[in-house]
């Protein structure tokens, strides 16, 4: 199956400044793509120029085999912009019928729609009373319309509480289950880690890392942290059998390199019954994120 | 065409919550009801009847009232959807740019319409129930509305232009108010300046007429005064109705609109939300 979406050593600069360099990514059918990077690091200009909204200086991108901005790859693509906004004077649902109107729907899906994001409630009140989060279910809203084959979505989940986070998601699962593919930016680094199969990393304009997040944990090759509790009185020993070990709170904590990891787990295995548990913690995203982007700097 | 329609619907909507409908409609109507109330002391003396006399009134407050109203509609229609963030979103859809600035003229044009034609109706009401021979005068006031819904075509597209090439909405006003004193205050003055300072000479005779058809607001009061023979009721640069051909003016009317509507198109078409 090709690719919905392709982007070739794309390179975009404003005056001097080089926002994006020679990025190269890929996102298949039903894949749902995270692209993580600090403020600045280029995700709004790679999504404005996926979207058509602003060209690039050089380099390629396809959506569905049309150009981006083009009639064919608008009616394929998605958007939700990070901190939707709407005209004020407007109703949810005028302005959800409006949008449906411009993909040729009918506008009578705008109720469901609404409901889909739990907004049926306020559908009839005017935008400029909502919320920052009911805005952005609007947002989410518009996004949902029609079958769309990109989803391009800007920090989607800010302004978002818990609960409604994981609704999002949910909604995402069933779009990439169609087939359809996704390519959301967030702070959120736990809920992508649980909710993405691919992870990219910019940082200043360049792809800096890119894979699943097993992938990217075995490439950075960061420590594991081991979490030790003793049984009472037999800290002592195992401190003494763990040397490097440090006593945090009631537990001893422990780093020790991936290739070193079995070992250590079986010096603690062989500690017997003096261990009451044992906690073992890979390196998090937020781990994985700054080593690479610090990797890049440098 | 769905896609154009829903804009303006949606727009018309807007304009409606904003109050701009109930605005445009009460000027209108309070305007066209002072002056045919008004408009009664020179009849007697010129011998035409109450509605005609009345269309040359209408026809000096429309060059100044139609260009203001159609450039307050407009000044906001590009510079405001970049400001709040919803142009992006917006060139997203499968909907072409052109059908947007169509979608947004068809709703504020629409505003102008009900707006003319209740404020021309008004008087049309009172000139005909104080004087039965104002029957005479109607030609010329369909005239004068079909003519003022022209002219604020060419506003809107001058106004869209305008909206497009600025970024907010507060440089976007500045510039409407500025396009608003130029064409429809400071050309007319400039141009009996320099007619005074000229003397009959190849100014007052060459360029002054193409300088008349050159300014939509000036080839609309032209047009209109030169059809209705009403140059008599008219003063200032107006008097030079009777020295121009009615098909100039009658072709700049008829030009101006798609002028400005191209200006704005191209204008709008540069704007990187």
């Amino acid at each position: 199956m090709t690719s919905t979406l392709t982007i070739s050593t794309l390179t975009k600069r404003f005056g001097e400044v080089a926002a994006l360099t020679g990025v190269s990514l890929s996102v298949a059918p039903g894949e749902r793509v995270a692209l993580l990077g600090h403020n600045g690091a280029g995700k709004s200009t790679l999504m404005k120029i996926i979207l058509g909204l602003i060209p690039a200086t050089s380099g390629a991108v396809t959506i569905c085999d049309a150009a981006p901005g083009s009639a064919a790859a608008r009616r394929a693509v998605a958007y939700l912009p990070e901190n939707a906004a709407f005209h004020p004077a407007l109703t949810g649902l005028e302005q959800i019928r409006h949008y449906l109107a411009l993909r040729g729907e009918s506008p009578a899906l705008a109720m469901p729609l609404l409901e889909k994001v739990g907004l049926a409630q306020a559908a009839r009140r005017r935008i400029g009373t909502y919320s920052k989060g009911m805005r952005q279910r609007v947002g989410l809203a518009q996004a949902l319309i029609g079958h769309p084959r990109l989803l391009v979505l800007d920090e989607p989940t800010s302004g978002l509480d818990p609960v409604s986070r994981r609704e999002f998601y949910t909604l995402l699962d069933d779009l990439a289950a169609h087939g359809a593919s996704i390519l959301l930016s967030s702070h959120a680094l736990t809920e992508v880690e649980a909710r993405t199969d691919r992870i990219v990393i910019l940082s200043k304009g360049r792809l800096v890392a890119e894979g699943s997040l097993p992938d990217l944990r075995r490439r950075a090759d960061l420590p594991v942290m081991l979490h030790v509790t003793a049984r009472n009185g037999y800290a002592p020993d195992i401190a003494r059998a763990l040397p490097g070990a440090i006593m945090v709170g009631g537990a001893l904590h422990l780093t020790c390199p991936q290739s070193q990891k079995l070992e250590t787990l079986g010096r603690i295995a062989d500690l017997g019954d003096k261990v009451a548990d044992l906690e073992v913690l890979p390196p998090s995203l937020e781990d994985l994120y700054s080593h690479f982007s610090q990797w890049a700097a440098q | 065409m769905i896609r154009i329609l829903s804009t303006a619907r949606t727009e018309f909507r807007i304009a409606l919550r904003n109050r701009w409908v109930a605005i445009a409609l009460i000027l209108m109507a309070v305007f066209s009801l002072v002056l045919s109330l008004a408009g009664s002391a020179p009849t007697g003396g010129l011998g035409v009847d109450r509605l005609s006399v009345t269309v040359a009134s209408l026809t000096s407050l429309s060059v100044y009232l139609i260009p203001l109203l159609a450039l307050l509609m407009s000044f906001d229609a590009i510079a405001g959807e970049t400001e709040r963030g919803t142009l992006s979103l917006l060139l997203t859809y499968p909907i072409a740019r052109w059908q947007i600035l169509l979608g947004k003229l068809l709703a504020h044009l629409a505003i102008l319409t009900l707006a003319v034609l209740l404020g021309h109706g008004l008087a049309a009401a009172v000139a005909i129930a104080t004087d039965e021979s104002s029957l005479a005068g109607l030609p010329a006031l369909v005239r004068l509305s079909w003519s003022s819904v022209l002219l604020g075509a060419t506003f809107l597209g001058a106004g869209y232009a305008l909206s497009s090439l600025s970024r907010r909405p507060s440089g976007a006003a500045g510039l409407a108010i500025g396009l608003w004193l130029g064409l429809v205050v400071l050309y007319d003055l400039a141009l009996l300046t320099a007619i005074v300072a000229d003397g009959g000479g190849w100014f007052t005779t060459d360029a002054f007429p193409i300088a008349l058809l050159a300014n939509p607001a000036d080839a609309f009061r032209l047009f209109n005064l030169t059809a209705s023979g009403a140059t008599a009721a008219a003063a200032g640069v107006g008097g030079a109705a009777d020295a121009i051909p009615l098909w100039h003016s009658l072709t700049s009317v008829l030009l101006w609109p798609l002028a400005a509507l191209a200006l704005a198109a191209a204008a709008f078409r540069k704007v990187i939300p």
